[in-house]
């Protein structure tokens, strides 16, 4: 199949060498797990549990609230030991409602419902279902699945993309559940590619896997519409919108979504994870999380529960070499840093990378030499050395001419930059900034208008009463008027 | 909560850096410069070394009054790099003061008064350059003959040093005359035809290796190609620029030599004379004073190569690289402005994408 260009894009050195044969590796039950209510976008789940009650593996532990939103379930058979707020897995180390369960180690299941045929389900069924079992997007975006899903009911959609692009240094593991388990992973697209009724499903691997196509190829021999396709190995060829470009050559158009070009695009990971709720009964409980980075004693991929903590994840994989210079969540290029272990895994949870100094190449800060590599690493075409001098200047409005917010934060620029310029950070910052300042703006223009709207209400009543008073007056004259002539008259 | 800092994705980082583009540059210019030393003596090596001392000396000057931490500003090699492009384009056996002050114009007007490192709009050799031809022509275009290192009548050391720091260029007053551009007009203007007055001089293979009179550097032709190649091998430079300003110049060679050749030298003439292929490929690719575009860098090319061309022929220096390129770093920012790569997801005009069979969110049932 022909493929497309896509423009920009970097080559990071891939360190995927330390994990990629690794088989999956079940990791043992910790003493303690921490559930987030919060564990992918939109709202957070209303926990359904208390305090000192006993839960079966599988069973809900917090609801989902609203359209867009996921339920989170018991990863064990355990007593819910706390509901507090304590650290989730972000750099601001902020506090989110998490659900503790003590593990009672017998890992007993609620009684499962199992579909005999899950194919012979329809679309819509399949979509609660899969709604129902907690998925979200597991490459990282942890968007609701089922949402995703139920969009025919809205747009025409017409293909499926399957994302195992994992154009991330360091991270296998999507790569390891292609190779150990491809027959799942084909089996839960096939479920997705049904609720989703589309003409034709794409699986894109990046040229840096051949194994892992193999293994898919194989497995999806005589499915019918189904391409597994080798994609070349150019970071950020995972993101949605260049790696639906590079398969279809559609261009997603700017603030709109693949959806409104009948493209839906899942993660390996979420497929695997459909595989489990529907043929096994099993929601998302737990995910394979690849640890890796040279500060690491024992790389590895393991199957964690979820609420599994980093702490007791590093444990088990023997410790730090050395002091990690960053210890991060997901891949080096996106990922974010952990501001301390003691945060649990959660449903997005791809990785946890503790880096060394020489990985994270961390350089003094020098001044912008105008060289263009920047321009040329963007997949968007933007211009991020103006932007960021925009946005370092305060000149919020001018970064945003400069395409701000067609920037998808993947980093290649500040990759490739010379001068170590933080590119990212600054678009952070600049959007956060234009954010609060839209807020500020918005808001003034909400009282300016509620002002107006009761001055205007005030002038009504105010004439309404003068209107009144006047007829009041006026009938009273009349009146007065009239028994005057029926005096005159009777007298 | 913990004390670390928290940094921004990504977490990684390519292995390229400032300190490493300026050091390769400088390898790519290596051949060039060692042949302009070989060429001219001992002499020329003075003029070398006084210009990047020179320059290296007015950075860490104003490094130091603008309160920056001079040690790392200077180990980024930027003022090294521009002191020694600078020494290649004069006169090889200049006087100690013309080349100091060079290096001193070029670091001082030419770049720390914009800011330093990135902000300047001109480069900083070019401003050196004109402001010299300007106010010192005669100097300025006072050009030896070669006289390799160790060839009959060449200066030895102490000689080189004299004609560095005293004046002694009077004595090898019988070496020096015009480049070849200067040649070529002022034959020209005596009405005698571009054949006749190529007839005398050296030859098209003396032009590409560069045994010829000219500035420091500028000479090998051949050896400034095979910099500019392995600049663009290690993806320092890209071939646009370059490209476009050479193509350029041969183009308009080409054609007004083919309308008029007992009036117009050549394409290969114009490539291989005067400052055309230090310039394409050291000079006018500096990133700083040049657009970020590719269509940019194409149109900047291009523009280079037209004003050597138009200044070359029809103005009253020989030479014009220096100012095209000028002229040019003055236009960068309008060219940044109007060309911009197409942004994902947009027309050229900054508009959404409009697909006839795209359903948008809110239109459907």
């Amino acid at each position: 199949m022909k493929l497309f260009r896509i423009r920009g894009g970097v080559h990071p050195a891939g360190r995927k060498e330390a994990t990629r044969d690794l088989p999956i590796e079940t990791m043992p039950l910790p003493g303690r797990l921490y559930l987030p209510v919060q564990q992918h976008i939109g709202a957070p789940a209303a926990p359904a549990v208390k305090v000192g009650e006993r839960v079966l593996r599988g069973q809900l532990l917090a609801h989902s609230q609203g359209a867009v939103s996921a339920p989170i379930h018991a990863p064990t058979s355990a007593t819910v030991a706390d509901i507090a707020d304590l650290p989730a897995p972000h750099p601001s180390g902020l506090a989110v409602r998490t659900v503790v369960l003590a593990p009672d180690g017998l890992d007993e299941a609620v009684d499962r419902e199992t579909v005999a045929d899950p194919l012979s389900l329809s679309p819509g069924e399949i979509a609660t279902l899969v709604g129902a079992a907690g998925i979200v997007g597991m490459g990282g975006a942890t968007f609701p699945a089922a949402v995703k899903l139920n969009l025919p009911r809205r747009q025409p959609i017409h293909t499926l993309v399957i994302n195992g692009a994992e154009c991330e240094p360091f991270l296998t593991c999507d790569e390891r559940l292609m190779r150990e388990r491809g027959d799942a992973v084909i089996a839960g697209i096939r479920l997705m590619a049904r609720a989703l009724g589309v003409q034709r499903t794409l699986v894109a691997i990046e040229d840096n896997k051949p194994e892992a196509r193999a293994m898919m190829v194989a497995a999806a021999a005589g499915v019918d519409d189904f391409r597994v396709l080798g994609v070349p190995t150019r970071y950020p060829m995972g993101s949605e919108k260049h790696l639906v470009q590079t398969l279809t050559g559609l261009e997603t158009p700017a603030r709109e979504l693949t959806a409104d070009l009948g493209v839906v695009v899942h993660n390996v990971a979420t497929a695997h994870a459909v595989y489990r709720a529907l043929y096994h009964g099993e929601p998302c409980i737990s995910r394979v999380v690849t640890v890796s980075g040279g500060a690491t004693q024992r790389p590895a991929n393991l199957e964690v529960r979820l609420g599994t903590r980093v702490t007791d994840l590093l444990n088990h994989c023997g410790g730090f070499r050395e002091t990690p210079a960053r210890l991060l969540a997901g891949g080096p290029m996106m990922g974010q840093m952990l501001p301390h272990q003691r945060v649990p895994i959660v449903k997005g949870s791809s990785g946890i990378l503790a880096l060394t100094g020489a990985e994270t190449a961390g350089r003094r800060e020098m001044p912008c030499i105008r060289c263009g590599s920047c321009v040329e690493a963007c997949p968007c075409g933007l211009l991020p050395l103006a932007m960021a001098a925009h946005g370092r200047a305060g000149d919020l409005e001018g970064a945003a001419r400069h395409g701000l917010m067609d920037c998808v934060s993947c980093g290649a620029c500040a990759y490739t930059c010379p001068s170590h310029i933080p590119l990212v950070q600054i678009f952070h910052h600049a959007r956060g900034a234009l954010a609060a300042r839209q807020r500020v703006a918005h808001k003034a223009e909400e009282t300016r208008h509620l002002s107006q709207r009761r001055e205007a209400r005030l002038a009504r009543e105010q004439a309404h009463k003068a209107a009144e008073a006047a007829a009041r007056k006026a009938a009273r004259e009349a009146a007065n008027k009239a028994r005057a002539a029926a005096r005159e008259a009777a007298s | 909560m913990s004390s670390i800092t928290l940094v921004g994705a990504p977490h990684t980082h390519g292995n390229v850096t400032v300190v490493r583009t300026m050091g390769l540059v400088m390898l790519a210019l290596l051949p060039a410069t060692a042949h302009g030393v070989y060429l001219f003596g001992w002499p020329a090596l003075n003029t070398l070394l006084l210009t990047v001392l020179s320059a290296v000396l007015a950075e860490a000057a104003c490094l130091r009054l603008a309160g920056k931490p001079v040690a790392v500003y200077l180990a980024d090699g930027s003022a090294l790099l521009c002191g020694w492009l600078l020494a290649l384009t004069l006169p090889p056996w200049a006087p100690w003061w013309l080349s100091v002050l060079a290096g001193g114009i070029a670091i001082v007007i030419g770049k720390q008064v914009f800011g330093g490192l990135g902000q300047n709009l001109f480069n900083p050799a070019m401003v050196a350059r004109v402001v010299l031809l300007v106010s010192c022509p005669v100097l300025m275009t006072t050009f030896v003959a070669p006289l390799p290192l160790g060839s009959a009548g060449a200066p030895d050391f102490l000689a080189g040093l004299a004609i560095t720091f005293g004046d002694g260029m009077p004595h090898f007053d019988g070496h020096t005359g015009a480049t070849l551009l200067g040649h070529l007009k002022t034959e020209l203007g005596r009405d005698l035809g571009v054949v006749e007055a190529l007839a005398v001089g050296p030859g098209v293979g003396d032009w590409l290796l560069g045994q010829r009179g000219g500035s420091l550097g500028e000479t090998p032709v051949l050896l400034l190609l095979l910099g500019g190649l392995l600049l663009i091998h290690w993806r320092i430079i890209d071939w646009t620029i370059p490209t476009a300003m050479l193509g350029t110049l041969a183009l308009l060679a080409g054609a007004f030599n083919l309308m008029d050749p007992a009036r117009h030298a050549g394409a290969l003439y114009h490539l291989c004379t005067g400052g055309a292929m230090l310039g394409a490929f050291f000079i006018a690719t500096d990133p700083v004073t040049s657009p970020v575009s590719r269509a940019g860098k194409l149109l900047f090319g291009a523009g280079c190569g037209l004003l050597v061309y138009v200044i070359r022929t029809f103005g009253n220096y020989p030479e014009g690289v220096a100012f095209a390129v000028l002229l040019m770093n003055a236009a960068t920012p309008l060219i940044d402005h109007y060309l911009r790569p197409r942004v994902y997801g947009r027309s050229r005009r900054g508009k959404p994408l409009d697909y006839p069979g795209a359903v948008r969110q809110g239109e459907s049932s």
